[in-house]
């Protein structure tokens, strides 16, 4: 039976009474956390940086509570139940990112930056232009990746409250805008903080229990279960082997390694990520905090097994697709099949509490984006280019508070437009952007003493537009079925993620720019940036 | 008086980075942290493509069963996550001992701790309390 028709039907009244109390409650208490918080932030470094008094624990929970998205736990569950094997490849390569954050970004960053990836990359270099490359890639990487976080509401929306009029689904990408940007002015770095670590929380408490109940269905057997998806899945055994989303053409593999690049290599260089690290007071604690973050993403995505096999397992392929094509909702469909199926109380109440946890998970990770981009904004090009340094404090912060609310209302326009899309794929092209733009300057400003302003702005614009240019000519916009605009085709590049090209590009350019750059490298400011990131000297 | 700060790097600041930067102790600490990350950045990078351009390129490998519906394909899938974890470790214990003394004994220095009689005491006698003293002053400041 098609679910959305069954629960449209007036089937599910309850149900959906249910899921709205859930939620609603959901966001009271963190309102009410975001206004506690809200009342602690005074100066910027409240703002941006949540006062750098978090532990490395809370840092660690709040940076999976930013990190796990709807990407995560709709799109990765999706994959899984539709492609089998292929998707599981996303969990593998978001998790094994972290290292290149632990071992070479996480505690230089926070030693010598202090409050935007801008403070790093802009180190050693000419002010102005590199904060506004820096500026400008933090808010298109967050524009992305918030895109992702839209069109998983938009699909958790149709499913669960049965709202199928266009209009209706409008109105719930405005209203989650409108919350996410009173988390974020109200509460700034302090209030997101608590929202996602509360988040985090709550998906893991959620996820161990369908995972439990999963595996209690097939008595603790993960054999069993692969072998059940198998056969449900009418694929047979090549549903748990590479190949079914990836492995059909030439081109298709290629996508393939190309997205692997960007995911393995794009953590490191997401914005929201990365001022992560300034809300705790020394780099230690910024390790310990990836350590956390490691050890939390890491038993998330192995359940992420338990969640998408499950489904595949349990769930027509037909009824996953016939609910979301692009199987964004079968973890909670999966969650009322394990709970009794649809009509059952048991069913209705688990499908209720999934629901509720993957809109705290988009809530908690729009905020931080928003956050982000709207930190970048102020500190980056209001205040250090437009202003050149000359705002007060107050200034700066009543601007990154007016940018929350435009980088919001940007948001939700492209959160309407985005809806079929399946969120995994397109957070990889966010991760693509960051990998090619950001880390490429990141990593050389850090450890290559040769770098220049150039190499740094060749860097930035180059894997920015490079990446950006890709995705507008692949097929996830244009030309396929599934694509932002199915009715036209000017898809001349044919893969779906240029991290293969842009990422390379990125580095080449980088090397380059600095190579043929008529300017010094400013050795002083290197030697200074050098031993304040190794030593946490003068760290703010 | 402009060459004073940088002749007379240990009570004044802003210190000579310069000279910091190209003394043999900070040389010890960056060959310290790079002989260690970048390689095994380098390490585990190859070995996560290795495992993508076999689930590309190897497919009947991959699909080798190794025990009941498991395949290869899900053994070194696993395996990415257990040598993700056991890196994390590896390197967290690798900072805590190689570079985090070293680090703290220069910002001691650097940040005119040194002058008072008992920090370098407590820095060189008992290295577990000097980073969370440092740490709580840092975060009170």
């Amino acid at each position: 039976m098609n679910l959305t028709q069954h629960l449209a039907a007036g089937g599910a009244g309850e149900h959906r009474t249910l899921i709205v109390t859930l939620f609603a409650v959901f966001v009271a208490a963190t309102l009410g956390l975001t206004v506690w918080a809200g009342r602690q932030t005074k100066g910027a470094d409240d703002f941006y940086a949540g006062g750098r008094q978090f532990s490395g624990f809370q840092n660690g929970l709040a940076i999976s509570g930013d990190y796990m998205s709807a990407a995560s736990f709709l799109g990765i569950a999706g994959a899984i139940a539709l492609f089998g094997y292929d998707g599981f490849l996303y969990s593998i390569g978001f998790l094994v990112a972290w290292l290149v954050a632990l071992l070479l970004v996480a505690e230089p960053l926070r030693n010598s930056g202090r409050f935007t990836m801008g403070d790093v990359l802009a180190y050693r270099m000419r002010q102005r232009p590199v904060r506004t490359a820096a500026g400008t890639s933090t808010i298109v990487v967050s524009i992305f990746y918030l895109l992702a976080q839209m069109a998983g509401a938009g699909a958790l929306v149709t499913l669960l409250l049965g709202i199928t009029s266009e209009a209706g689904k409008i109105l719930v990408v405005v209203l989650v805008g409108i919350v996410m940007i009173l988390y974020v002015t109200i509460g700034g770095m302090k209030g997101t903080t608590w929202v996602q670590m509360v988040k985090a929380v709550l998906l893991i408490a959620g996820t161990l229990l369908i995972t439990f109940l999963v595996a209690w269905r097939f008595h603790f057997n993960l054999s069993a279960l692969l072998g059940a998806a198998a056969e449900n899945s009418g694929k047979g055994s090549a549903f748990l082997e590479p190949g079914l989303k990836y492995g059909a053409t030439a081109t298709s593999k290629i996508d393939f390694i190309s997205l692997g690049l960007a995911l393995v290599l794009g953590t490191a260089g997401l914005p929201h990520i990365l001022i992560r690290f300034y809300t705790v007071p020394t780099a230690k604690a910024a390790r310990k905090s990836v350590n956390w973050a490691i050890g939390i993403i890491g038993v998330f995505y192995l359940m992420t097994l338990a969640l998408g096999f499950g489904a595949a397992a349990l769930l027509k392929p037909a009824t996953i697709t016939a609910s979301n094509k692009a199987g964004n909702t079968a973890a909670p469909l999966l969650a009322q099949e394990i709970g009794g199926g649809a009509g059952s109380t048991g069913g209705a109440i688990l499908l209720a509490v999934i629901s509720a946890v993957a809109f705290a998970t988009i809530l908690a990770v729009v905020a931080g984006l928003t956050l982000a981009s709207s930190s970048s904004f102020a500190h980056d090009l209001y205040v250090n280019v437009l202003r050149k340094g000359r705002a007060t404090e107050k200034e700066e912060v009543g601007a990154a508070r007016w940018a929350t609310v435009g980088i919001g209302a940007i948001a939700i326009v492209l959160g309407v437009f985005a809806r079929s899309l399946n969120v995994a794929g397109l957070v990889a092209l966010a991760f693509a952007v960051a990998a090619s733009a950001n880390l490429p300057t990141l990593l050389y400003s850090l450890f290559w003493k040769r770098f220049t302003t150039q190499g740094a702005l060749w860097s930035i614009y180059g894997g920015l537009l490079s990446s950006v240019l890709l995705v507008l000519f692949s097929p996830v916009v244009s030309g396929k079925e599934t694509s932002m605009f199915p009715g036209a085709d000017f898809a001349v590049f044919p893969l779906e993620n240029p991290g293969l090209i842009s990422i390379p590009l990125g580095f080449l350019l980088g090397w380059l720019g600095s190579l043929l750059s008529r300017e010094a490298p400013d050795a002083a400011k290197y030697a200074e940036l050098e031993v304040r990131s190794l030593t946490g000297t003068g760290a703010h | 008086m402009i060459t004073a700060p940088n002749a007379d790097p240990g009570q004044h600041d802003p210190p000579d980075y310069r000279q910091v930067q190209s003394s043999p102790e900070f040389a010890e600490l960056r060959s310290a942290h790079r002989s260690f990350a970048f390689p095994l950045t380098l390490a585990f990078i190859l070995w996560y493509l290795g495992y993508v351009l076999l689930s590309s390129y190897a497919g009947a490998f991959m699909a080798t069963k190794v025990a009941g519906h498991l395949n290869v394909a899900f053994v070194l899938g696993i395996a990415q996550f257990a040598t993700t974890f056991l890196i994390a470790w590896w390197y967290s214990r690798h900072a805590a001992a190689r570079l985090d003394p070293r680090a703290e004994a220069i910002k001691a220095r650097l940040e005119g701790t040194a002058a008072t009689p008992p920090a370098p005491v407590r820095a060189a006698g008992a290295p577990k309390d000097g980073p969370e003293q440092t740490g709580v002053q840092e975060a009170g400041a």
